[in-house]
């Protein structure tokens, strides 16, 4: 296992820069999760790990070594592709195998600690058949056992499960967590879905347009988010965000928009710094921390109920206020919620997210 | 089935069994001749059946030195085909080459040039400057550079459709470029370049101008110059024989595409399903 880093990291296609100046460093044994919408550089990064792309700029280490420019086969690294890659024309086992043929193992042995991978993953029964004779969640198994059967240094993982039905995607995201526990690998898993990274990762790099937004841990991210972007992106559903017309008065902060009603919030220099900048700031609640308001609730959002979807566990209930702008309340209640016309939503001020008029956080509103 | 249904169909079953009996003749002719020992132009099942024919034709020791002669023409040029075009085409479709899609456009509108009679005169003259006139070499190298932009193209394509992550999983998992193209992505490739091979085994075994013009010595004309000398002293053609080599020489070809079928299968999209 080693340590990565990247030092001022950018990659141009052309005029288009996929990956831009990005700096980060990855621990020894860390599981870290680059997440973000596609087209945001996470692949691009990862494939500048593994070799297969070389930065325009900057530097790729691996445990303290620069391999800017090394071959992908000089890295000792392991790889799992989004679509398996799987060799068509061999068996699971010479699949499985292969990074041990490459380095020279004799076939008695390396088929034998390919039936010792295979087996801890289950699929020890299918090693004679093609690839394409099992199933997509056996495939995706295979790629894995493929990546597991020699000692690498970095793991790299390029949206592994996105190929997977729901169930099996459960099942495999925790066999991987497990995985991590189990060999304290290092690994760099690139995925779309905040669920997967936030379940997985020991820190989250979360990426919009070349760039890392925020780097840190999972529950650091989804505790203070560091703008409406990650707020945004990370949750189910995500954070909703409300913009409000912000005033100071009387050394206390109101905050205003429609249907809203929330009790004035004490006054710091970090507000003070973002009202200096703009006065139309982002207020940001999460749908777990809203419920259905009771009468002279201090903090509310009222607007016309948009849907009321019952999950078992939980309801989705979202109100509609108005061009599209919607707020949605996860309720906790395996009953059905009766509901009128208009919803009034009810918060707690110590669950609120304020965002100046970049999308920023404004720090120590809730610490 | 109302009237005027049925008799549409059965004017049209007609036609059409009329249609197909003008083509199936020759082909009928091709089959009973060769077994005729008193065969001529026109249609007649063998009585007696009789191999006399072939036993001529075995004979005829030009004759079966043109099958050979073909043979090695076709082999050496299908070798250096499927080589230079897989090679070629690899390189095409996965390195970054600026204007590579050019490239093989221009080649391609060339070589249709090129091959074709048009360029006979120049051709000649290259090879004669070379000292290769009248050598199976001069015949193989000439097709190879007519069929290859061709190959290049449809090869190009295949290997385009074949994912790059292929390679790239072998690559990341410790092997060389030159072991990842052997061991993963020439395997993926094979029904591709089955295509080309049986293409241009085809093509260079049905040929005659190319061979007629740049070879001399009857030791060296393949098959189709061959069956040229099948003519009496009176210039009139010796039918029997001639039907009897021609199946002969038809063989090699059918025996490719069933023995290609049949171990490869044709097919023309590589990888699983994703």
């Amino acid at each position: 296992m080693a340590s990565v880093a990247f030092s001022k990291v950018t990659k141009s296609f052309g005029e288009f820069k996929a990956v831009s100046d990005v700096s980060f460093d990855i621990g020894d044994g860390e599981f870290v999760c680059l997440l973000g919408p596609s087209g945001c550089g996470k692949t691009t990064s990862l494939r500048m790990i593994a070799g297969l792309e070389t930065p325009t700029s900057g530097q790729v280490m691996i445990g303290g070594e620069d391999v800017t420019h090394f071959h992908p086969k000089d890295r000792n690294i392991a790889m799992v592709f989004q679509d398996y890659a799987l060799y068509p024309h061999m068996n699971l086992a010479d699949n499985i195998a292969y990074p041990l043929k490459v380095r020279g193992e004799a076939v008695s042995k390396r088929h034998a600690r390919a039936k010792e991978v295979a087996d801890v993953l289950k699929i020890g029964h299918l090693l004679d058949r093609l690839p394409s004779q099992i199933s997509g969640g056996q495939q995706q198994r295979t790629s894995l056992a493929r990546a597991l059967v020699y000692p690498a240094q970095v793991y790299l993982f390029d949206e592994p499960l996105s190929n997977l039905d729901a169930k099996l995607r459960l099942e495999a995201r925790g066999f991987l967590n497990h995985l991590q526990r189990d060999m304290g690998m290092t690994a760099v898993y690139v995925t779309h879905d905040q669920a997967e990274a936030m379940a997985l990762a020991t820190r989250i790099a979360v990426m919009d347009q070349g760039r890392i937004v925020q780097y840190a841990s999972p529950i650091e991210i989804y505790r203070r988010p560091a703008t409406t972007f990650v707020a945004n992106f990370v949750g189910n559903p995500p954070m909703n965000l409300v913009e409000v017309e912000a005033t100071k008065d009387d050394g206390k902060l109101q905050l205003k928009a429609d249907g809203l009603t929330i009790a004035a919030l004490p006054m710091t220099d970090a507000i003070g710094t973002a009202l200096a900048a703009g006065s139309k700031l982002t207020l940001g609640i999460r749908p777990e921390h809203l419920d259905v308001a009771g009468a002279g609730a201090p903090n509310t959002i009222t607007a016309p109920l948009f849907a009321n979807e019952n999950m078992g566990p939980e309801s989705l209930v979202t109100i509609d206020r108005g061009e599209g702008a919607r707020v949605t309340a996860r309720i906790f209640t395996d009953d059905h919620i009766a509901l009128g016309e208009t919803v009034t939503l009810g918060f707690a001020a110590d669950h609120v997210h304020l965002f100046d008029s970049a999308g920023k956080r404004i720090p120590e509103i809730n610490g | 089935m109302k009237f005027p249904a049925l008799f549409g169909r059965i004017a049209f079953s007609t036609l059409a069994a009329l249609i197909g009996a003008a083509f199936a003749l020759p082909l009928l002719w091709f089959l009973f001749a060769p077994f005729n020992a008193r065969a001529e132009l026109g249609l007649a099942i063998p009585d007696p059946f009789t191999l006399s024919n072939f036993n001529t034709v075995f004979g005829n020791g030009f004759a079966m030195q043109a099958l050979w002669n073909s043979l090695i023409q076709a082999v050496g040029g299908v070798i250096l085909v499927g080589a230079a075009a897989t090679l070629a085409a690899y390189a095409l479709s996965r390195s970054s080459i600026p204007g590579k899609g050019a490239v093989t456009y221009i080649l391609l509108l060339f070589s249709s040039v090129v091959s074709g009679s048009a360029a006979m005169v120049p051709i000649f003259l290259i090879i004669s400057a070379a000292g290769l006139m009248d050598t199976h070499l001069a015949v193989i190298l000439t097709f190879a550079g007519g069929l290859l932009p061709t190959a290049m193209f449809i090869l190009r394509d295949f290997i385009d459709s074949i994912p790059k992550s292929y390679e790239e999983s072998a690559m990341v998992a410790g092997a060389s470029p030159v072991q990842a193209f052997f061991d993963v992505a020439l395997p993926v490739i094979r029904p591709g370049i089955v295509v080309i091979v049986v293409w241009s085994f085809v093509n260079i075994w049905g040929s005659f101008l190319i061979p007629f013009i740049l070879l001399r010595s009857s030791a060296n004309m393949p098959a189709a110059v061959a069956i040229y000398s099948f003519y009496s002293e009176a210039g009139t053609p010796v039918v029997t024989l001639l039907a009897a080599y021609s199946l002969i020489y038809s063989l090699p070809v059918v025996a490719l595409y069933l023995f290609v079928s049949w171990r490869f299968g044709f097919r023309f999209f590589g990888g699983i399903k994703a």
